[in-house]
């Protein structure tokens, strides 16, 4: 399991009602249920991943998370986790405000476009950025929204969303972002990952 | 050979009260078993078959010499392991393998039912069938399935007890016959009605038998189980053992000839009333406005853990009919998963060998039972 996984199980508390949202193939679903005993449900746009879940016995809904999070009641979740999917939505804010209207809590992690590597291959090779992160190219990608660490700081803050806990994960290790360090996380990590709540 | 030699049966003295107002008091209820219940009794399964089913789920019927209706899905090593699970099913309450029904003896005229026998619905045909619990001394089943009028039976069951089966797993259902379906039932029994060898649903005291009429409602009802896209790979305007047309109302294309040839041997297994009665039951199913139009509170005690399939070209049961008991369930917080099988063949996709389907139902129901 990847260690942004194991990051996001540890924000999470044992014994909690969660929804991961664009599950894919169950991995993250899987552990949590048998090290946290988390009662875990999951949507999965894709047919083949959400074959995988249901094969596992786990209780996944093959759907798009963009129409069918309107099925949930508010708050019927202590965590919802999305993983990052935010930049592949359509309407990415839409999506978060549903994700603090069913969670007491979200769980949102996103590949940082700010990253020096992302920022150097722009500036040197002229072409989109093609890293570990995000492997696509400009014509087949499925990131339609693609943010930085600091965009997303930026976005919460303007909306009241209380960041809960702000991380940035580079080469399997996470720090801290706050207001002070932001510029400086925005160039160094991989990924961001948040906690936040409304 | 006797029939009767070869069906298990249960006879119930417990009163049911059917949904029409009337009460039957002793009545008997067909039913076949597959593998063998072990000793804590948690590998139950109860399987509710289709409209035209029945009993014989796996291996051969008996009765027909053909493979069970569902012998791709149940069987040793199948998806439905009977080597691991015990798997029961019984001839609904209405049909004409040997339960209760329509061409049974009414006990108080001495003269079969037909026409006469009670409308019975969806909710009565799992609360006859909910007996067999008692009877094979189950205190919880490990699962209820069951594919279109059976996922009805598994959502009616599920919404009656919410705590006797662990898991549910409804297939190519809805929660409410539409118009359309019940549009197509209503020709099957107009055309049954209207041969007149059906007389009045008197047929078989006057040892006639309406087959011509079974066998049209059969013929179009097996239409709504095909999907065009598979028709036409299928058949396409390919002709029935001829060069070209031949400029009469013969069977001239495939078909034709494979509809008719449908028809001729459903009229064999089947009853004309049973038909009638067990499309009416289907046409009056209606969870959502049994709870005044929420059909989450239909589940509302519920702990089962739900597995909702549905396949891309059925379009009798389609993926958005099995979508909103999703959301019903997703609406109160129910466990609940849902896929949508690609599948050219149609409703009758359940049935068929979809190894996508088969293979995830596998995984699932092993999966849920190790997780006990």
């Amino acid at each position: 399991m990847k260690k942004e996984f194991y990051i996001i199980s540890d924000l999470i508390e044992n014994n909690s009602r969660v929804l991961d949202v664009g599950c894919g193939d169950g991995t993250l679903m899987e552990y949590l249920k048998n090290n946290k005993k988390i009662d875990i449900r999951g949507i999965e746009i894709s047919k083949n991943n959400a074959q995988k879940c249901i094969g596992k016995g786990l209780s996944v809904i093959e759907g798009n998370a963009e129409m069918d999070l309107t099925q949930f009641p508010d708050k019927s979740f202590d965590f919802v986790i999305l993983s990052q999917t935010l930049q592949a939505f359509l309407n990415p804010e839409t999506v978060i405000k549903e994700l603090l209207r069913i969670g007491k809590k979200a769980i949102v992690t996103i590949p940082n476009f700010g990253f020096w590597r992302v920022r150097l291959h722009l500036l040197l090779k002229g072409t989109m950025p093609v890293t570990k992160n995000l492997p696509d190219e400009w014509y087949n990608t499925p990131n339609l929204h693609m943010c930085t660490i600091k965009d997303f700081y930026n976005f919460c803050y303007a909306r009241n969303i209380r960041l809960d806990k702000s991380l940035a994960f580079h080469n399997g290790k996470t720090s801290s972002i706050n207001e002070i360090n932001l510029n400086i996380k925005n160039l160094s990590a991989e990924l961001g990952i948040f906690s936040i709540e409304q | 050979m006797n029939i009767n030699a070869k069906i298990k049966s249960l006879n119930i003295d417990k009163p049911l009260n059917l949904d029409c107002g009337q009460t039957i008091n002793n009545y008997t209820l067909a039913y076949e078993t597959y593998g063998s219940l072990n000793k804590k009794k948690d590998n139950a399964i109860l399987v509710f078959h289709a409209l035209t089913g029945d009993q014989f789920v796996s291996g051969t019927n008996p009765i027909t010499k053909k493979d069970g209706w569902w012998s791709y899905a149940v069987g040793s090593g199948k998806a439905v392991d009977t080597d691991k699970y015990f798997v029961i099913c019984a001839n609904v309450i209405g049909g004409c393998m040997g339960s209760f029904g329509p061409s049974k003896i009414n006990p108080e005229t001495k003269k079969i039912y037909g026409i006469n026998f009670p409308v019975i619905t969806i909710n009565d045909m799992v609360n006859a069938q909910y007996n067999l619990l008692n009877f094979f001394k189950i205190e919880k089943l490990f699962a209820v399935m069951g594919g279109s009028m059976g996922g009805m039976q598994v959502l009616q069951f599920v919404s009656n007890f919410p705590d006797k089966a662990k898991i549910a797993i409804p297939i190519a259902c809805t929660s409410s016959h539409s118009a359309q379906n019940i549009a197509f039932n209503e020709l099957g029994r107009q055309s049954i009605m209207a041969d007149a060898e059906w007389v009045g649903g008197d047929y078989s005291s006057q040892n006639k038998t309406p087959d011509k009429g079974l066998s049209v409602a059969r013929m179009a009802a097996h239409i709504t189980y095909l999907s065009k896209n598979g028709l036409q790979e299928k058949f396409g305007r390919k002709l029935q053992e001829r060069d070209d047309l031949k400029f009469s109302f013969d069977a001239d294309f495939q078909i034709e000839s494979y509809l008719r040839y449908q028809g001729s041997v459903f009229v064999d297994r089947f009853d004309a009333n049973s038909y009638l009665f067990i499309t009416r039951a289907m046409d009056y199913f209606d969870l959502t406005k049994e709870y005044n139009g929420n059909l989450s509170r239909a589940f509302a005690k519920t702990k089962t853990k739900f597995l909702i399939i549905s396949f891309t070209s059925d379009w009798l049961y389609p993926t958005s009919e099995n979508k909103e008991i999703v959301i019903a369930l997703n609406a109160i917080g129910a466990d609940v998963g849902f896929v949508e099988i690609e599948s050219d063949k149609g409703h009758d996709s359940f049935l068929l060998d979809v190894p996508e389907f088969l293979n995830t139902l596998k995984d699932y129901i092993n999966n849920s039972y190790s997780n006990n």
